[in-house]
């Protein structure tokens, strides 16, 4: 399901893409394109085939069935020193020093060793760690050790950065960290793909989302037509708790005292207004919402996909 | 630079560096210095026992003239055929009983001899009477004959070279240089097999299996871990060297071989890096499947024993130069290295070894090749449906 069409040369592209482990499906012919120098989020309760399908566009692991393109090339491992990627199975050597453990991530993507270690310092520097930099990682922090593994990632300035679910066992000001640098290096030009269970986040940075359930892309495109397929929703507190203006109202409004909730009427909101003020309903209050990106995944994915979005991961859910 | 060479020497270079800066691997160096220290307290010990026990003796139950007569003609034979090669003669009295002197608590002897030299009677057990039949008959012969058995005197001529003599010669150089590689390897390749498990463990396959073929991983890992060996081999190698020149002086003892010292050496870290990379590209794609430290200590011991029934297989057809076990022995790439080491021993003919050198490289591709398939099939649960060729990337549309 495709919300909109852009003009852009595509990062990644997957057509048909299948897994299968044993008798189970895990992604189940998903078609997904993220645009060049996009921020494009993959959102989908656990178990959901994010980490497969994201395994599969790196080549870490061959799909079943599909074809894949990864910086325009088939084979994605040949474009390996272009591409940043963040597991969601965090790991660092323990015994490593930090600003090694960078210039080695970097060393593997093709990062001379003394250009590696010489930005490691600076990444290091400008995320307030030049402290820990000859200190092993055992030593540090667990929110320490994944910014010097998220700093890995992005030692080599690659084009493109994979990260899978990048926040999760952050705290909040690490994930405002996080969220900061996905900015900064997309405005730089880098396409940023990442998957996450927390739509929050996906909200605040994605231009463009996949929303996968089931082993399905169930939706593909800016936020903004995620949201825009669902009507804006109308809040309306009155004085009057009956009257004729009621048969002005939806339906399926939902009523909570004399608090009124319902989807804006076909025709607008001015013929609703209309017979409010004649039918005296006395308007204390009325406000027209966009539906947020939450709406929208439960209107896409179901109310079970989004409950188990919501369980997943509570402390990330409320951030 | 080729990609997975690079990528892999990126590998080697961490795991290098990590084991060798680790306090462990003073551990490691110093770890073949216990059994020679043992083998040194043994061996003096042994030295001891064996001057206490001194040889078998044989107790002469003869006339005080006969015993005499019996050591002056013992003395004659052993400065022929060598002390050590005739047993002990223990005086008896002559009316002593044999059997009852056999069996009494002082256990000297081990057989009797009684009578007289012209009708002399030998009681024992059957293995000893067996055993010491022979000696003393040529004993009895020459005191009998007393004088009148004159010394036999050989003119003797040296000469340079023997054939025979090179060839026995060699075969202990190339026996020894086999039972020195297979110690070495199995000492040493075994490790690789808990390679992998660090990566696991600590969740960094991931990186690395995104960031470059897991063929450089396997090489990568190889690659450190024959580096590793070549630091130890060349530590102990020259620990070796200085105890034996302070201790024995700067003259060698084994027989030259075949192909001469410089190339047999040379020859000797090719098999040993063969050797090595064969049953370490066996082991780390074995060890590679284990998900726990225990997986890989239950693998270790069946390992092991296969590795112990090549090198007898590659020992028995040491001195089979041309037939049908050596050439088999040098073909099965897993004990090529060693049936090769102990060819060059006894031939100096160069080409086999080249062939053989790139027969057995061949091998390590194709296990690295057949490791990394599995790895990605049941560690990395990739390719389960593709149908994919062992070299080049897929055969099917699925892949």
């Amino acid at each position: 399901m495709t919300g909109d069409q852009i003009t852009q040369p595509y990062a990644v592209e997957g057509r048909g893409l299948v897994k299968t482990f044993g008798d189970f499906r895990a992604v189940d012919g998903i078609d997904i394109a993220v645009p060049a120098g996009s921020i494009f989020g993959v959102l989908g309760p656990n178990g959901a085939g994010k980490t497969t399908l994201l395994r599969m566009l790196l080549g870490i692991i061959d799909p079943d069935g599909g074809d894949r393109t990864l910086l325009g090339e088939a084979e994605p491992l040949k474009m390996a020193r272009q591409v940043g990627y963040l597991p969601e199975e965090r790991g660092l050597y323990p015994s490593m020093k930090a600003a090694e453990a960078i210039a080695f991530m970097g060393a593997l993507r093709g990062l001379p060793l003394r250009d590696g270690r010489a930005r490691a310092r600076e990444l290091l520097a400008g995320h307030g760690l030049e402290a820990s930099a000859d200190k092993p990682i055992r030593s540090l922090s667990k929110g320490m050790a994944q910014t010097v593994q998220l700093l890995g990632t992005i030692v080599h300035k690659p084009r493109l950065i994979v990260l899978d679910e990048p926040f999760s066992g952050l705290d909040a000001i690490n994930q405002g960290k996080l969220e900061a640098l996905i900015r900064r290096e997309a405005a730089s030009g880098v396409t940023v793909l990442f998957s996450t269970h927390v739509i929050a986040h996906a909200e605040r940075l994605c231009e463009r989302i996949a929303i996968v359930a089931g082993g399905r892309i169930r939706f593909e495109g800016s936020v903004s037509t995620a949201r825009d397929r669902l009507r804006p929703q109308v809040r309306l507190e009155t004085r009057a708790s009956d009257g004729p203006w009621r048969s002005a109202l939806p339906p399926d409004a939902r009523v909570d005292g004399n608090i009124w909730q319902f989807a804006l009427p076909d025709g607008g909101i001015e013929p609703l207004l209309k017979a409010l003020v004649d039918g005296e309903a006395g308007i204390e209050s009325l406000s027209i919402e966009r539906p947020g990106l939450h709406d929208a995944f439960v209107a896409i994915a179901g109310e079970s996909a989004a409950r188990e979005m919501g369980r997943a991961d509570p402390e990330d859910a409320e951030s | 630079m080729n990609e997975t060479l690079r990528a892999a020497l990126v590998i080697a270079r961490r795991d290098f560096s990590a084991v060798i800066l680790s306090k462990t691997f003073i551990l490691f160096l110093l770890g073949p210095l216990f059994p020679l220290i043992i083998a040194v307290f043994a061996g003096s010990m042994g030295q001891q026992i064996d001057n206490a026990a001194s040889r078998p003796a044989v107790g002469v139950a003869m006339t005080a003239g006969d015993i005499d007569r019996l050591n002056a003609a013992r003395a004659r034979l052993a400065k022929q055929i060598g002390e050590q090669a005739l047993p002990d003669l223990r005086p008896y009295p002559a009316n002593s009983d044999p059997e009852a002197a056999l069996a009494g608590k002082d256990g000297k002897a081990v057989a009797m001899l009684s009578g007289t030299l012209a009708a002399p009677r030998l009681t024992g057990k059957a293995a000893d009477v067996q055993q010491f039949q022979g000696d003393l008959s040529l004993m009895i012969s020459m005191a009998r004959a007393g004088t009148a058995l004159p010394d036999t005197r050989i003119e003797t001529r040296i000469v340079a070279a023997s054939s025979g003599s090179e060839q026995q010669s060699r075969l202990l150089t190339g026996r020894s240089a086999q039972v020195l590689l297979f110690l070495l390897t199995m000492l040493l390749a075994g490790m690789v097999l808990s390679n992998m498990v660090e990566e696991k463990t600590n969740k960094i396959i991931e990186i690395l299996a995104a960031a470059v073929p897991v063929d450089a991983i396997f090489l990568g890992k190889l690659i450190a871990m024959l580096g590793m060996s070549f630091v130890g081999i060349a530590v102990w190698g020259l620990t070796a060297l200085t105890g034996y020149a302070f201790f024995m002086g700067t003259s060698f003892p084994m027989p030259t071989p075949a192909i001469g010292w410089p190339m047999f050496v040379l020859l000797f870290f090719l098999y040993f890096a063969t050797a090595y990379t064969l049953l370490g590209s066996l082991f780390i794609g074995i060890g590679a499947q284990a998900s726990t430290v225990r997986e890989v200590q239950t693998l270790s011991m069946p390992i092991t024993m296969c590795q112990v029934v090549i090198f007898f297989f590659a020992s028995y057809a040491v001195n089979r130069m041309g037939e049908a076990p050596e050439v088999a022995a040098a073909i099965f790439p897993f004990s090529s290295p060693f049936a090769m080491i102990a060819r060059a021993a006894q031939s100096d003919a160069i080409w086999p070894h080249l062939l053989a050198i790139v027969w057995q490289l061949l091998w390590v591709a194709l296990i690295i090749r057949i490791g990394v398939r599995l790895f990605r099939r049941n560690v990395l649960k990739s390719g389960g449906g593709g149908r994919k060729r062992l070299f080049g990337r897929k055969a099917g549309p699925a892949a």
